[in-house]
């Protein structure tokens, strides 16, 4: 199996704090390897390191088959890196941004300017192409950012947390970004906050914890672990809320639970049983103001492997 | 807006060839990166008012409220003063390097470089490059009030110019003290209250506004082996005429020496800094 990155070991000690405490992470190439954990359980950290921005005190990493530490300078030729700690510089515009990245990549002037004209295309900046990075929204800042780690066209990509702070459209949006980096044959390393994040993109999860990984896996063997999906329904007209109780019971084989008037939960095993709910509802006539198929959280998935919950305010910057 | 990506198709991966390797890699990145620097400075051209308006101010307060008392003529003393406040002028100028390189480090900007297939001292040497023209406008704003108010050259264009190169050149050695505090310190305030902390005994402490034999002993000693105060007297012998060669060579062994030190330990720090 060949591997676009791999880290065996690795471990960071910033004074007495322990970021990482020994992990292992790897993704076959051309997929989406997400690292799933809270704020403070090593994931810029592990990031750093295989961006070669970070040493680690012991264990080793590679990108392509290049050592992170002996051979950065090869390293560097193959990663493209997006996160909270890359960033464009706010006072140059976002042609000028791209522009310089592409003239640090060795592109000649043309070269560098047409990469940045089709990036900033791609990415539905070209109106904004000529002002200083600093006027742009949130999202925009996102996707400058992003651009500018595909000028070199990385084969491996590290995204630290891309959609964190955006709002549920513009994160949809990244997603599909992602999506197509990964179609054009990328690597992706994403690390994130949340489940669903990871289950909409990654090939598989990595979920770590203090610097450890406590369970690896497709997001369907990691929501395995964690415990089932679960549908929530709330019917329109709330004295139909026994009938809805005898649909669910008789699709799902589990007894409802009614945790707040008028609002029935019940886990499933596979979301097949959700498309048959959501059939009888129909043929019976019952109106929903609320329906949906609940993946578990971040904070179940935590509860389950580790009985913590995922908030850690130790936030360590590295 | 709309800001709908285009998330069906494909990056766009064809069309311009990969990053390869070109020779001269690191002249090359440091002069990209100096035409950053120097972007940055045309943009905000506010930033140049403190290090312009400042000499002005410090050559109006000193010739016209001293001037009188120490030369007896405000033009002479004119004459004196301008060529130190130049250097003076353009040291101050320097510490915004070391300013700006922390705020790209706190920034993440820098993080980005270092991800980057390029010499780790590329972005250290492209800032201070780049403030290279600062000082040359420092130094046109100065020359050009002093001609305002009466201030003439004593020697010829050329010792002129051999005079700002070498006050520019030892700017250039300064700055890389200022890049060594840019990447050490936690924030940009504090890089500019050190920096300045050091340039003022650095600078004043020298003949720049009366000559050395008016002061007390210890503080005569100080001048003695200030190199600030070596390229003031340079500086002043190639504008107004004087001893230049003793200076002269004090100044450039100086200007060597400090970048000898400094520069090696900036970017050794700068690699290190986590």
């Amino acid at each position: 199996m060949s591997y676009a990155f791999e880290a065996e070991g690795l471990v960071k000690r910033f004074g007495t704090t322990t970021a990482l405490a020994g992990i292992d992470l790897a993704a076959r190439r051309g997929t989406v390897l997400g690292v799933l954990g809270p704020n403070g359980a090593g994931k810029t950290t592990a990031v750093r390191i295989l961006a070669t921005l970070l040493r680690p005190d012991s264990g080793r990493a590679t990108v392509g088959g290049h050592d992170v530490v002996r051979d950065a300078g090869q390293v560097r030729r193959l990663i493209g890196l997006t996160g909270q700690y890359a960033s464009v510089d706010e006072d140059l515009t976002g042609t000028q941004n791209l522009v310089l990245i592409g003239r640090l990549l060795d592109l000649s002037r043309r070269d560098a300017r047409a990469r940045a004209a089709e990036l900033l295309a791609w990415f539905d900046l070209t109106d904004a192409a000529g002002r200083p990075a600093k006027t742009y929204s949130g999202g925009m800042r996102r996707r400058l950012d992003l651009a500018a780690s595909l000028v070199g066209r990385p084969d491996v990509i590290y995204l630290d947390e891309p959609t964190t702070g955006l709002d549920p459209a513009k994160r949809e949006e990244m997603w599909g970004v992602v999506r197509s980096l990964v179609d054009d044959g990328s690597t992706v390393l994403l690390t994130t906050q949340y489940l669903d994040e990871a289950d909409a993109l990654a090939d598989e999860i990595s979920v770590i914890d203090h610097g450890r990984v406590i369970a690896h896996g497709t997001p369907g063997e990691l929501k395995r672990i964690a415990g089932s999906q679960t549908i929530v329904v709330r019917p329109t007209e709330p004295e139909r809320i026994g009938e809805v109780a005898d649909i669910l019971r008789a699709g799902t084989g589990a007894e409802p639970e009614l945790p707040r008037p008028g609002l029935l939960t019940v886990p499933v095993e596979n979301d097949a049983t959700f498309t048959a709910v959501v059939r009888r509802l129909d043929e019976a006539g019952i109106g929903v103001v609320e329906l949906a198929l609940r993946l578990p959280s971040l904070d179940e998935v935590f509860f389950t492997l580790t009985g913590h919950g995922a908030e850690e305010p130790t936030e360590v910057a590295a | 807006m709309t800001t709908t990506i285009r998330a069906a198709a494909t990056p766009p991966r064809t069309g311009a060839p990969r990053a390869g390797s070109r020779p001269f890699g690191l002249a090359r990145h440091s002069l990209s990166l100096a035409g950053r620097s120097l972007i940055k400075t045309l943009r905000t051209p506010e930033q140049l008012l403190d290090v312009t308006l400042q000499p002005i101010i410090f050559v109006v307060i000193f010739v016209y409220l001293l001037g009188g008392a120490i030369s007896g003529s405000q033009h002479a003393y004119l004459e004196f003063l301008l060529p130190a406040i130049m250097v003076q002028t353009v040291l101050f100028a320097s510490i915004a390097t070391g300013v700006s390189l922390n705020t790209d480090v706190e920034k993440g900007v820098f993080d980005r470089f270092r991800s980057l297939p390029i010499a780790r001292s590329a972005p250290l040497v492209g800032s201070v490059v780049g403030d290279l023209v600062r000082f040359v406008v420092c130094i046109a704003v100065l020359f050009a009030f002093g001609y305002a108010i009466g201030f003439r050259i004593g020697t010829d264009p050329l010792s002129t110019l051999a005079a700002c190169l070498l006050t520019i050149a030892f700017a250039f050695a300064v700055s890389w003290i200022g890049v060594l505090l840019g990447v050490l310190m936690r924030s940009p305030g504090a890089v500019q209250g050190t920096a300045f902390l050091l340039l003022f005994p650095l600078t004043f402490g020298t003949n720049m506004m009366v000559p050395t034999d008016t002061l007390p002993g210890w503080l005569q000693w100080w001048v003695g082996v200030n190199p600030v105060a070596d390229v003031m007297e340079a500086a002043r012998g190639l504008i107004i005429g004087g001893p230049v060669a003793g200076p002269v060579t004090r100044s450039l062994l100086w200007t060597v020496a400090i970048i000898a030190v400094f520069a090696p330990l900036a970017v050794r720090a700068y690699r290190r800094r986590a």
